[in-house]
C-alpha cells in the first residue's frame, strides 16, 4: 500500500528545538501515532503562519507532509491552547514537567489514544482548576497504568501476601508494596503510610471525578509526591529535569523590595 | 583513514567551514576555494577578525553585553537613561531594539531563557546579576523583553515574580498581531492578548 504525501493528526506539542535560521523541529504527542518529530518551517519569524499554533503545549490539529527524513508541518489550526497555564508561572511549570514525562515515557509511532487523552485532560485540569497537586498524581499514576508499569499495591512483591492495614514500605525496583515482615530484605524500600497506600490504590482505579472527592492535606500529598517521584526516576533511569523548576516555585523567592 | 588525493590544508578548512551552521560540504567547498585564490592579504583579514571575536571580548560588568571594554557603549553613554533596564536573553536582540531608537534605558543580557524541560533553571541564566543590579538601587522600570514564547514568558514571569518593591514598574513588551501579518493565521494567544490589550486610535 502506498503511503499518502500528507496526513493530518491532531497533536499536543511536548518539545521543540530550533533548526537553522528560523525553523524548529517539534516533537509531537499524537493520538494514532503516539510520539512523533516534524519540522515547523519559519516559527521562529514574527510573520509565521504556523507560529502560535505551534507552541508548547498547544493542542491543535496538523497537516503534516511527509519528508525524505523529517515530516513537515504544512497547516495548523489551535484546539486548544490552554492559556491559564501560559498565563501562570505555576501551571506552566506543571504543564512542562507532564510534556516532559510524555516525551521520556512515550513510544515513536505507537497508537496511543488513552494515554493522549490523559495528556490532554490534565492538561486541561491543570489549566481549569485548583486541584493540582490531585491533578499531577492522577496523571503520574494512569499514566504508568497505561504503559505497563502499573505498580503492585494489593499484595507484598516478595512474599506475595494480602497487605495488612498498617505502615508498609515501597520498593521502586519491586515496583510495588512490601511487607514490614519482608522489608528487612529490600534496603532501598521507603516507608508508605496507611493512608498514602489507600489514595495510591483509589487513584490506580478510579475516574477523575472520583480522585477529586479525596481530602489530601499538605503532608499525605508530599508523601505521595515523593513516592511516586522516585518510582518514575527509577522507570526512566534519570531525573526528571523539570521536577527542579517545579520545586523551586514552591518556596517564596528571595523579593527584591528596596 | 581515508584515502584523499586533496592537499591536508585544504580538506581541514573544508571541514572546519562544513562545522558551521548552515554551511554544508558543498559550500563549504566553495569557500575554501574561493579564499584559496584571494589575495593572501584578504585571507589575513579574515583570519584576524575571527581571532578578534575570541580575544578581548568579554562581558560588560553592567549589562552583561559583549563587549570590548570594561563597559559597553550602551552603558558608557551618559545621554541614556539609567532608571530602566529593559531585559533580553541574548546580546543579539539588542540590536533590533537599538534600531527602534524608541528606547534610551540600559538593557540586561541573560544569556539564555530559563527552560525547565531542558533543565535551564533561574540559576543557569545572568538572573542573580539582574537581581544585585536593581538591589542597588535606582532603577524604576524594568521592561521584560525576552521572546513571546513559553520559555520566554516562563522567564518574564519569573522575574516578575521576583520584583515586589512597589517603587518599580515591572513591564512586558506588548502582545498582539505582527506587523505585516495576516489575522486568517493568528493563534489564540496571539490573537486574545491583541484585543486584551486594545487601542483607542
Amino acid at each position: 500500500m502506498t503511503q499518502l504525501r500528507v496526513y493530518q493528526t491532531e497533536a499536543i506539542v511536548i518539545k521543540r528545538i530550533k533548526l537553522g535560521e528560523a525553523d524548529r523541529i517539534l516533537t509531537l504527542y499524537t493520538p494514532e501515532k503516539g510520539k512523533i518529530r516534524a519540522v515547523a518551517k519559519g516559527t521562529r519569524r514574527p510573520i509565521s503562519k504556523l507560529g502560535g499554533h505551534v507552541e508548547l503545549l498547544t493542542h491543535s490539529q496538523l497537516l503534516i507532509a511527509r519528508g525524505r527524513n523529517l515530516d513537515i508541518i504544512t497547516q495548523a489550526q489551535t484546539i486548544n491552547s490552554f492559556m491559564p497555564i501560559k498565563n501562570d508561572l505555576i501551571r506552566l511549570s506543571q504543564g512542562l514537567y507532564c510534556a516532559e514525562l510524555v516525551d521520556a515515557f512515550a513510544a515513536e509511532h505507537i497508537e496511543s489514544v488513552e494515554t493522549f487523552h490523559l495528556f490532554r485532560d490534565t492538561l486541561d485540569r491543570l489549566a481549569n482548576s485548583d486541584m493540582s497537586a490531585i491533578a499531577l498524581r492522577y496523571f503520574e499514576l494512569q499514566l504508568v497504568n497505561y504503559l505497563g508499569y502499573r505498580p503492585q499495591l494489593q499484595s507484598c512483591t516478595l512474599c506475595n501476601k494480602g497487605i495488612q492495614p498498617e505502615i508498609n514500605y515501597f520498593s521502586s525496583s519491586q515496583g510495588g508494596i512490601i511487607c514490614p515482615q519482608c522489608v528487612h530484605e529490600e534496603v532501598l524500600s521507603r516507608r508508605l503510610s496507611l493512608n498514602a497506600l489507600k489514595v495510591l490504590r483509589l487513584w490506580q482505579n478510579c475516574d477523575y471525578a472520583i480522585a477529586v472527592r479525596i481530602n489530601v492535606n499538605d503532608e499525605l500529598a508530599k508523601e505521595l509526591e515523593t513516592v511516586i517521584r522516585d518510582y518514575l526516576k527509577y522507570l526512566l533511569e534519570k531525573q526528571i529535569k523539570s521536577t527542579a523548576f517545579l520545586d523551586a516555585l514552591k518556596v517564596k523567592p528571595a523579593a527584591i523590595d528596596n | 583513514m581515508e584515502f584523499t588525493t586533496t592537499a591536508e590544508p585544504i580538506v581541514r578548512l573544508i571541514e572546519e567551514f562544513g562545522k558551521l551552521p548552515g554551511i554544508g560540504p558543498k559550500s563549504a567547498q566553495r569557500l575554501t576555494y574561493y579564499l584559496l585564490q584571494s589575495p593572501p592579504e584578504r585571507v589575513e583579514t579574515l583570519a584576524e577578525a575571527i581571532r578578534g571575536i575570541k580575544q578581548g571580548l568579554r562581558l560588560c560588568s553592567v549589562c552583561l553585553n559583549i563587549t570590548d571594554s570594561e563597559t559597553c557603549i550602551i552603558c558608557c553613554d551618559d545621554n541614556r537613561d539609567r532608571s530602566k533596564i529593559c531585559i533580553v536573553e541574548e546580546p543579539a536582540d539588542i540590536l533590533p531594539l537599538e534600531r527602534t531608537r524608541k528606547y534610551r534605558g540600559l538593557y540586561h543580557v541573560l544569556h539564555g531563557v530559563i527552560s525547565p524541560g531542558d533543565g535551564v533553571g533561574p540559576d543557569d541564566i545572568k538572573l542573580n546579576e539582574l537581581i544585585m543590579r536593581i538591589q542597588k538601587g535606582g532603577i524604576d522600570e524594568v521592561i521584560l523583553a525576552t521572546n513571546p514564547n513559553l520559555e520566554g514568558d516562563a522567564t518574564a514571569m519569573y522575574i516578575q515574580r521576583l520584583i515586589t518593591s512597589p517603587q518599580i514598574q515591572v513591564t512586558r513588551l506588548a502582545r498582539g498581531l505582527p506587523f505585516g501579518g495576516d489575522l486568517e493565521y493568528a493563534d489564540d494567544v496571539t490573537l486574545s492578548r491583541a484585543l486584551e490589550g486594545r487601542q483607542s486610535i
